[in-house]
């Protein structure tokens, strides 16, 4: 009877999973998508989507090679020592097809090299059935790597900012021509201005100052809005719940009008400020709903203690306020971290991130390969930090869920 | 609001808050008051709008840019599609996320399915362009198809569906994009409104006999309505101000304009016009704001 009930409970529930596993299995796939692409090669990428290193594929050749050179060399082309076909530096002799019919009207032995099975009579029909031949032995001796191999090239062409044809690893072995001109080749083109390596410390330089500022400033006004008394306080806090809601486009113009007179346009200077302007009204509202909410009475103590409103701010209320100082912490930098408008127009000459990524892209759409990698090394620490600090994350976004 | 009791001079507290108003001051104010002003202004933002009449065509005067903001050709299509956007995306991601809410409270992996639907919260729009692009993309000549949606498509025997270009389609794809960034912070925040939904509430409803669906909609709604509201008017001023998606993905191309990106593609080329987009899209989210200011007082009358 109990396990009955069990059972019975069990298949009620059944939609429920289903339904809620399903769900989240649309949600992560795009992304999971993106992250199996990145570590494809650029053809792979070009030719084939991404599920398919689940099913790789077929390798081609085997039945021509099986009809004309299994019963000599065998299935997997050792059974002759002296031209054991999975040698690579023997397969590595013919390239191209014509080569191998060449070599194959020699005779062997002082006798004809193909026995059982003769070669298609026209020119043509025999150059296609090698080629497959061709194709599978130098699968067999290890000569083309596995259609469904993964590789670190996208990455690496990323944060060095390759941009040329093949991948930045393969051009520094070879050396050719563009790869002289732009790379060393050395560890020093992580730093290269075109590149990921670059623009992650660019990102750091935005993010970190901006961060910082946005939280001291904020926690001086959150403070004087709580517990101090001045005139204006209510309508000035009302005015600060309605600017949250300023669209940041508006600003753009008369900002970078006003840069531009003062000589400011593309410096670090001007897009922290521009970030924490636009952060403030918001961390405000925050840190005062949290810092009012801390009891009167430890306020109370330390002024009948003789403190006075800097040893309240410094002592009591930054220390108790560190939950609230992670929570807008974290919201603030994912956010300047992400942002990639305000990063484009006053600081396009140090590019971050989300800048660079836009850059990386090719016109013609010929390096989505490179691009999956790019956004990949983007997510790497807004991805830590959200999966790490989630619990703070959520609770700023219920703290003050008024800004988009 | 709370009785003071901190001992100050009349200096303190305009030292606590001089750096924060000196900044929204210059970064936040005179802005907007300058987009005000330059609304009014021709395309270099010297002289009057007025000047860049044509004669022969309907003239507005100084509101010249008015006159383009509110019935040009390419700003119609551009508030018809953030109408859309509005009507469509904002009931769609609050139901999307009371119902991953509602799913989520249920089983034991809560946590796990929750930081799923969240996590897209976590990265750039330029990011999430750059995946969907692998959901999305089309291949015309032959060959098989990287999008993920049109080789589903192609195996099933159907034709491949250009999502981006495709007006109409393209539109509802883009939506899709927002539903999948936005309905993790409405769930988020509708999910810790059902937490404080007391049990007691529930149970004592299901006792008198309620079905669950009248437990839903006659008790958990009604008490979690003002947070409800409050996912609502952010959605709301979101999706107003849409821009980030419809920028990466199309460009606004394709029929798919909404008013920020048009906003957007004229700063450079005509300031007058562009602020005065500005200026419509702050008086779009005027209501709201208040709104919200009113919801904050009442919060604060109840302290």
């Amino acid at each position: 009877m109990k396990m009955f009930s069990g059972l019975n409970r069990f298949f009620r529930s059944l939609p429920l999973h289903l339904a809620l596993i399903l769900m989240c299995l649309v949600w992560i796939l795009p992304t999971v998508g993106l992250f199996v692409t990145s570590f494809r090669s650029k053809e792979d990428v070009r030719t084939s989507g991404w599920w398919s290193i689940f099913a790789p594929k077929p390798i081609e050749g085997v039945a021509e090679y099986t009809m004309y050179c299994a019963s000599c060399h065998g299935a997997d082309g050792k059974t002759i020592v002296v031209a054991d076909l999975s040698d690579p530096s023997l397969v590595g002799n013919y390239s191209r097809s014509y080569q191998l019919l060449g070599m194959l009207k020699q005779e062997v032995n002082g006798g004809p090299h193909l026995k059982d099975t003769l070669l298609p009579t026209q020119a043509n029909q025999s150059l296609e059935v090698l080629s497959a031949v061709l194709g599978y032995t130098q699968h067999l001796s290890g000569i083309t790597r596995n259609a469904s191999e993964l590789t670190f090239s996208n990455y690496m062409d990323a944060l060095v900012g390759y941009k040329g044809t093949n991948n930045y690893q393969d051009d520094c072995k070879t050396s050719g021509v563009e790869s002289n001109i732009k790379f060393k080749c050395k560890l020093s083109d992580l730093l290269n201005p075109e590149g990921m390596g670059a623009a992650f410390l660019n990102t750091l330089m935005v993010t970190l100052p901006t961060t910082f500022l946005v939280i001291l400033f904020a926690a001086f006004a959150a403070f004087a809005f709580a517990w101090l008394d001045f005139r204006g306080r209510q309508w000035m806090f009302a005015l600060l719940v309605g600017l949250q809601i300023v669209p940041l486009q508006m600003t753009l113009v008369p900002i970078a009008r006003l840069y531009a007179s003062i000589g400011i346009q593309g410096t670090f200077l001007g897009i922290w400020l521009f970030h924490v302007g636009f952060g403030l009204p918001y961390a405000i509202y925050l840190m005062r709903n949290f810092i009012g909410s801390l009891p009167r009475e430890i306020f109370e103590s330390a002024y009948l203690d003789g403190a006075n409103h800097w040893k309240a701010f410094t002592k009591l209320v930054m220390p108790l306020a560190m939950p609230a100082i992670a929570s807008l912490g974290i919201f603030q930098f994912l956010w300047v971290w992400n942002d990639f408008l305000v990063a484009k127009i006053f600081l396009s000459s140090h590019p971050v991130l989300t800048v660079q990524i836009t850059n990386l892209i090719d016109p013609r759409g010929a390096n989505w390969h490179i691009l999956t990698g790019a956004a990949f090394l983007s997510f790497l620490i807004p991805m830590f930090v959200f999966f790490v600090f989630q619990k703070y994350f959520v609770r700023g976004l219920l703290a003050g869920s008024v800004k988009g | 609001m709370m009785p003071t009791i901190m001992k100050q001079g009349r200096l303190a507290p305009w030292l606590y808050l001089a750096p924060a108003l000196l900044i929204m001051l210059v970064f936040i104010a005179y802005p907007t008051a300058n987009t005000i002003v330059l609304s009014f202004m021709d395309r270099t933002g010297s002289i009057t709008a007025a000047t860049t009449c044509v004669a022969g065509e309907p003239c507005w005067g100084m509101f010249e840019n008015y006159r383009y903001a509110l019935t040009s050709p390419d700003m119609l299509l551009a508030l018809k599609n953030n109408a859309l956007w509005l009507v469509l995306m904002v009931p769609g991601t609050v139901i999307a996320g009371l119902f991953f809410a509602l799913l989520a409270e249920r089983v034991r992996y809560e946590k796990i399915a929750k930081s799923i639907i969240f996590m897209p919260m976590a990265i750039s729009f330029i990011g999430a362009g750059i995946i969907w692009q692998f959901v999305y993309s089309i291949q015309s000549g032959g060959g098989a198809q990287t999008g993920l949606l049109n080789a589903i498509i192609v195996r099933f025997g159907g034709q491949p569906i250009a999502w981006m270009s495709t007006s109409t389609i393209n539109n509802f794809a883009l939506m899709v994009v927002g539903v999948w960034l936005w309905a993790g912070f409405c769930m988020t925040i509708l999910s810790a409104a059902l937490k404080n939904v007391p049990g007691e509430v529930l149970e004592a409803s299901r006792v008198d006999g309620a079905s669950e669906w009248q437990v839903f909609w006659k008790v958990t709604i009604p008490l979690i309505m003002p947070t409800l509201v409050v996912v609502t008017t952010t959605m709301i001023i979101n999706i107003l101000k849409i821009f980030d998606i419809v920028f990466v993905m199309t460009g606004g191309n394709y029929g798919t304009e909404v008013i920020a990106n048009r906003m957007f593609k004229l700063i450079v080329t005509d300031t007058g016009r562009s602020m005065a987009l500005a200026v419509l899209l702050i008086s779009l989210m005027i209501p709201i704001m208040i709104v919200n200011i009113r919801r904050f007082r009442q919060q604060e009358a109840m302290r």
